[in-house]
């Protein structure tokens, strides 16, 4: 008796229901809207899978290579070359190249939004206040949850994977700016003040190229959280490295688990070394490693 | 004229400012108003005169930065109004605030708050950059404003790349590049190592010399305020509790609270030969014969006596025993009998520079003025004394206040009546 009535809980909250019924609403209510969504976002990662898969592989390649030499130097740009030659003997230079358009065409938007959120939030308490309930949630909720209200609105298909990664994305790309700018030395913004800056000018020449830093390695958080999220929207049937992962799990497949694991772990290393290059790029960061010589 | 003018100003930080300035009116304490707020900056009123180093001093919290940083807006008065040009800080727009800090007030950091990933000419033509000043234009005179801080050469190195000395002088510089009547300096040396400081200082006034800049300099370093101030204001708890020249605190602290804080100044450094010497108990002039000295000598008790000319310069020091000597074998002049041998001081000297010349001689030092006439004498007692608080009190006094005929000497107008006093005595002498 006592267990039977374990089971039979007290009170049972429909949360579940409402969200679902306002995913209804809103996808019934906004159906231009999110056609006009989709159109845009499967317009640019089409394009831009089409740039990485048009051209011959060993062009696209070297192009990626040469980025890297460019980037960091001699070292990456031979790492990058081993881990591409990987990735095409296992034949997932495709999925890869897929793989890597979503996570750009996604996090560029993700960042588009977050780093002006982030700017807003580290001038404004209550806007800083509000939303960080809202990004713990969307940090802590588990990535593929994302997907089905993306999959219900979107159906399947690269869009629901590139709108699941830039909400699942986005919160280092807002925590990092407002922590960044929050962070730069009041006395530096008050110098601007107390020459009669304009509060834009501070932004754009203190405050961003001295948090420039710290939203840098948000960036980079951003990109590598991305690159997870594409590849769980491989279940929702986005192209990529992601699906062959899906179909291996499905298939109990290990070879095929593996090979397409392996080119998520080579393309993960590479944007992450990338952008972390990019970081020690920063002015200031440049600066002052110069003064440490 | 003044530069600047604060009155009544208030600054509350907290919930309820404006409640707390009225029972701060009404004569609460601060610390009665504690509940609506912190009460930063009470009742304040001073002036600042163009050209003129105006340093405030206190305690930590006692108010000055958020007092200095009232002075170009960046911390708006609850209550009162400060008069910059005919600007009242309290009441502008913003852009009116903005374009006052570009023309008129500049500032110079404690932590020198430079670009880290600009070079230091960019640095300091940023204030100009700001204004709209063409490339060009401002990067010369940014490098004018480097050049006069020193540091030609260095215009490409990033701020990184310098001392902390160096880097403190891009701050200055780039104040001075913006080309303000009035500098803002809130502990702007504080960050800087003894030797380093004291540089700066220096460097300061002679800039203030030459351009004439007001500056409102913060610090809680008394002998840096000493040293750098025409005046100074002591802040404490909020309120300004004296404002006056070096010598005024010093001298006369205007309540405990000042009196402790001056205490341990190293006085030696702030009170000068002119403001410490008395008037010389044996001069005679050279015209007068060697009777007559060794008579006036007699007569004050001493063993020498400084010998001026006509116009009261001084020309050396004559002993008794070397008049008494060659009087002996016939006549002789005064002035074959004077040595030179005494190392006069001028009125500014500081009293630390007193020590040497005090050592060498058994007089006093005697103290000239610009054209080397003999103005007064530094008794090593008078020296002594000085050195120490309490005493002070009694042996300095200034003329201001107490115009009696002891001392200080006059320079002046009372030269002649005082030429005339030492005619008298030495016409009055029997042959
Ligand atoms: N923005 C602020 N908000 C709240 N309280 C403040 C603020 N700025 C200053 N205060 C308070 O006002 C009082 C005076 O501070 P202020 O910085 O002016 O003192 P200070 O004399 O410059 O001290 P220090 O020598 O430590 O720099 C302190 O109690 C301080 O805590
Ligand atoms: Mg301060």
């Amino acid at each position: 008796m006592t267990y039977a009535a374990s089971t039979e809980p007290l009170y049972r909250l429909p949360l579940g229901d409402w969200v679902d019924t306002a995913i209804a609403t809103i996808t019934s209510t906004f159906d231009g809207f999110f056609d006009g969504v989709k159109t845009v976002l499967l317009g640019g990662y089409d394009g831009l899978a089409l740039v990485f898969t048009g051209p011959p592989v060993w062009i696209v390649a070297l192009v990626l290579v040469g980025l890297a030499f460019w980037t960091k130097g001699w070292k990456l740009a031979v790492g990058a070359l081993v881990g591409f030659a990987v990735i095409v003997g296992v034949d997932q230079w495709e999925n890869a190249m897929a793989t890597l358009a979503l996570v750009i065409v996604a996090g560029a938007i993700a960042l588009m939004i977050a780093i002006p959120l982030g700017i807003l939030a580290a001038r404004n308490d209550r806007l800083s206040g509000a939303l960080r309930p809202v990004l713990d949630f969307m940090q802590t909720m588990p990535a593929f949850v994302y997907l089905i209200p993306t999959v219900v609105i979107f159906l399947t298909g690269a869009v629901p994977g590139i709108v699941a990664t830039i909400v699942f994305a986005l919160a280092p790309g807002v925590r990092f700016t407002e922590l960044g700018i929050r962070g730069v030395d009041s006395e530096v913004v008050e110098a601007g003040q107390a020459f009669g800056a304009t509060p834009g000018r501070i932004l754009r020449q203190i405050q961003i190229p001295l948090a420039l830093p710290t939203i840098m390695a948000g960036i980079n958080q951003v990109i590598m959280l991305s690159l997870s999220m594409a590849v769980i929207s491989g279940l929702a049937g986005a192209e990529g490295l992601g699906r062959d992962v899906v179909a291996a799990l499905a298939r109990v497949d290990v070879a095929l688990g593996f090979e397409a694991g392996l080119g998520v772990v080579i393309l993960a290393m590479y944007l992450d070394r990338m952008t972390s290059a990019l970081a020690d790029r920063a002015p200031v960061s440049r600066a002052l490693k110069l003064a440490a010589v | 004229m003044t530069a600047l003018r604060a009155e009544g100003v208030f600054k509350v930080f907290g919930r309820r400012p404006n409640e707390a300035v009225r029972r701060l009116r009404d004569g609460a304490s601060r610390e009665d108003v504690a509940g609506l707020g912190t009460a930063a900056v009470i009742d304040t009123t001073f002036e600042v005169t163009p050209g003129e180093i105006f340093v405030v001093m206190g305690l930590s919290g006692s108010g000055k930065s958020t007092l200095i940083r009232m002075l170009n807006g960046l911390v708006r008065p609850t209550a009162g109004s400060i008069i910059l040009g005919e600007h009242d800080l309290a009441k502008v727009s913003a852009a009116e605030l903005r374009d006052i800090r570009r023309k008129r007030v500049s500032m110079v950091f404690q932590h020198f708050a430079l670009l880290p990933h600009r070079s230091v000419l960019d640095n300091a033509a940023f204030p100009l950059e700001i204004s709209g000043v063409d490339k060009a234009e401002r990067r010369r005179r940014a490098a004018e404003a480097l050049g006069m801080v020193g540091l030609d050469g260095w215009e490409d190195s990033l701020p990184s790349q310098l001392s902390g000395g160096m880097r403190q002088r891009v701050g200055l510089a780039r104040a001075l590049a913006a080309d303000t009547d009035v500098l803002l300096m809130d502990e702007a040396f504080s960050a800087l190592d003894p030797l380093i400081r004291s540089e700066m200082q220096e460097q300061l006034l002679e800039l203030q010399q030459t351009l004439g800049k007001t500056i409102i300099f913060i610090t809680h370093d008394l002998n840096e305020a000493m040293h750098l101030g025409d005046r100074i204001a002591m802040m404490r708890d909020g309120r300004i509790v004296q404002i006056g020249t070096s010598e005024q605190i010093l001298t006369e602290p205007a309540d405990e609270y000042v009196a402790t804080f001056v205490a341990d100044v190293d006085r030696t450094r702030v009170l000068t030969a002119g403001s410490v010497m008395v008037r010389p108990k044996a001069v005679v002039f050279a015209a007068a014969g060697p009777h007559v000295a060794l008579r006036q000598m007699r007569d004050e008790q001493v063993s020498a006596a400084y010998v001026v000319d006509r116009n009261r310069k001084l020309l050396g020091v004559v002993r008794d025993q070397d008049i008494s000597a060659a009087v002996r074998l016939g006549p002789v002049a005064l002035v074959d009998l004077t040595r030179d041998e005494v190392s006069a001081v001028s009125t500014d000297a500081l009293l630390a520079e007193l020590f040497a010349p005090a050592a060498e001689t058994p007089l006093p030092v005697p103290v000239i003025d610009a054209r080397g006439r003999l103005v007064g004498v530094i008794p090593r007692v008078t020296l002594l004394d000085a050195m120490t608080p309490t005493t002070a009190e009694v042996a300095v006094v200034d003329p201001a206040t107490d115009p009696s005929d002891a001392y200080p000497i006059a320079v002046g107008p009372d030269l002649d009546t005082e030429l005339d006093d030492l005619r008298l005595t030495t016409t009055g002498d029997p042959r």
